[in-house]
């Protein structure tokens, strides 16, 4: 008999984890560690802080809404009406997604802009969103929009045909059937998709550079502000920084609450 | 009295059933993908027939030729899958009165309660549907549905999902139920055992109806293979099956 002890394999296990969980931990700890509380107290008093933060909840919660909304009618026809044209939607659906943010803003540019492909159409009736408060909520919901519509599809596929079929020959209208069946059956993979979509949103940097610009209470988010104070001053951006951290911390403590793990009980038994 | 006529092609499978059934249960029996489910979805109104009319005491629930089609929330028809369907986001006094809609809450528990009750499930009112058995679940499904008092039932394997104890209880009670009700009753099974339920027995075998008739008919003239050995596994009626 021989006595085991750790293999070389167990130790690999042990030193790759460290290293990349280190890693990961350092830049976040940093942040936190290398400012006094007077740098801290003094940043949070740098005029573009607030204008900042206010700007991002309010382009975030715009475009949140933007696309839980359009996105949860989009995701319940494709994941309700199976066939060419919803693989067709889902596939566009994914597409701001695998798309470098900086060429979305070209993008966006080159569609909603002055002279673009409809922003010419848009100009002629008065409507010019690029460089405005518009275009970040805009350019916000293009790249976070493909992570509510997964979330959103995977969970309403989750919800059992004939869960819905019941729901119609007890009286309900097809509208009634997915709020009192679909939506609610799937809340908690829409919720984990919302605050995906949010994340995204909030740390949204180059499309909205490109199209809406960086200006101070207009165009310029908590993203733009960092960006802009590391120029003039680095403890403020520091602060943002943590600002945003805090804010992602909050969205990870909800997400761990409601992950997409989560479903109601005894859901499974109805979901085959 | 429900009526129908029907064609639809599913994949392969063309299916052309005509059958009518007054205030009587019919076993529709087949071979697994004959068409038995899709049936009950085109009476349903979750499938459309390609061609024919449905018709439920002289209503007019779909006819291709008058471009009729009732949508599945107004054709009054119960509808008991398999699995049961229970809404598993609701205990089980809201699922018996998710149908109750156009009542108020008063009402819509009074009804629910007493279809609970007369289906042996009145103790179960504030139950998550998660923590229910089979035989459970099924008098819940069926008290959701009869609360509505439907014109027709539709029954989609109503025993598969059960252990066998459970089933053999459920049998009896259900038989002694449907034979109170009156109402036209469809049960989809492949189970012979399920033929004590019926007045009649409907066989479909690739999309067609091959053969209908009491137990007893089928017995002394099977029409198919299939027939045969439904037969065959059937209670003996002479028995107490």
């Amino acid at each position: 008999m021989k006595w085991r002890g750790p293999s070389g394999w167990d130790a690999a296990q042990h030193v790759a984890s460290a290293i990349l969980v280190s890693f990961l931990l350092f830049p976040v700890a940093a942040l936190l560690l290398t400012l006094s509380w007077d740098d801290f107290v003094a940043g949070l008093h740098n005029p573009i802080l607030l204008p900042a933060l206010r700007l991002s909840l309010l382009t975030t919660s715009s475009s949140l809404t933007l696309v839980v909304g359009l996105g949860s009618l989009l995701a319940w026809r494709i994941a309700r009406r199976p066939g060419r044209v919803s693989r067709w939607m889902e596939a566009i659906a994914q597409l701001p997604a695998v798309v470098p943010p900086a060429v979305a803003g070209v993008g966006l540019l080159l569609a909603f802009g002055r002279r673009g492909l409809v922003g010419a159409f848009l100009a002629a009736h008065g409507i010019a969103p690029a460089f405005t408060t518009a275009a970040v909520v805009m350019a916000e919901a293009f790249v976070s929009a493909p992570f509510f519509v997964q979330a959103a599809i995977a969970a309403f596929r989750r919800v059992d045909e004939n869960l819905l079929v019941v729901a119609r020959t007890l009286g309900a209208s097809p509208f009634r059937a997915f709020l009192r069946v679909g939506l609610p059956l799937a809340a908690p993979g829409l919720l984990a998709g919302a605050a995906m979509s949010w994340a995204r949103s909030v740390g949204e940097f180059g499309a909205t550079l490109l199209f809406a610009g960086n200006l101070t209470g207009r165009t310029q988010t908590l993203p733009l502000a960092v960006y802009a104070a590391m120029e003039s001053d680095l403890r403020a951006a520091q602060v943002l920084s943590l600002v945003m951290v805090a804010l992602a911390f909050a969205l990870l403590l909800v997400l761990r609450r409601f992950g997409p793990g989560a479903t109601w009980p005894g859901a499974e038994a109805h979901g085959a | 009295m429900l009526e129908l006529r029907v064609a639809r092609r599913i994949g392969a499978l063309e299916l052309r059933i005509d059958l009518s059934l007054g205030n009587e249960t019919v076993l529709v029996a087949g071979p697994n993908g004959a068409g038995k489910s899709s049936l009950l979805r085109l009476l349903l109104g979750v499938l459309r027939p390609d061609a024919g009319r449905i018709a439920l005491d002289g209503d007019v629930l779909f006819d291709s030729a008058l471009r009729i089609d009732v949508p599945p929330e107004e054709r009054g028809l119960a509808y008991v899958p398999q699995d049961y369907a229970l809404f598993p986001h609701l205990d089980v006094l809201r699922n018996a009165t998710f149908g109750l809609a156009a009542l108020d809450r008063r009402e819509q528990v009074r009804r629910a309660t007493s279809w609970l009750e007369r289906l042996g499930a009145g103790q179960l009112l504030a139950r998550s549907t998660a923590a229910l058995s089979g035989g459970e679940r099924q008098r819940v499904a069926l008290a959701r549905a009869l609360a509505r008092t439907p014109r027709a039932l539709l029954l989609d394997e109503p025993f598969a999902s059960l252990d066998p104890l459970a089933r053999q209880e459920l049998r009896g009670s259900l038989a002694g139920w449907l034979r109170e009700w009156q109402l036209p009753a469809l049960v989809v099974s492949h189970d012979p055992a399920d033929a004590a339920l019926a007045d009649r027995i409907a066989v479909i075998e690739r999309g067609r109806l091959v053969q209908q008739g009491t137990l007893e008919q089928l017995r002394r003239a099977p029409g198919s293979g299939f027939v045969a050995g439904l037969i065959e596994s059937a209670p003996d009626p002479a028995g107490n099956g």
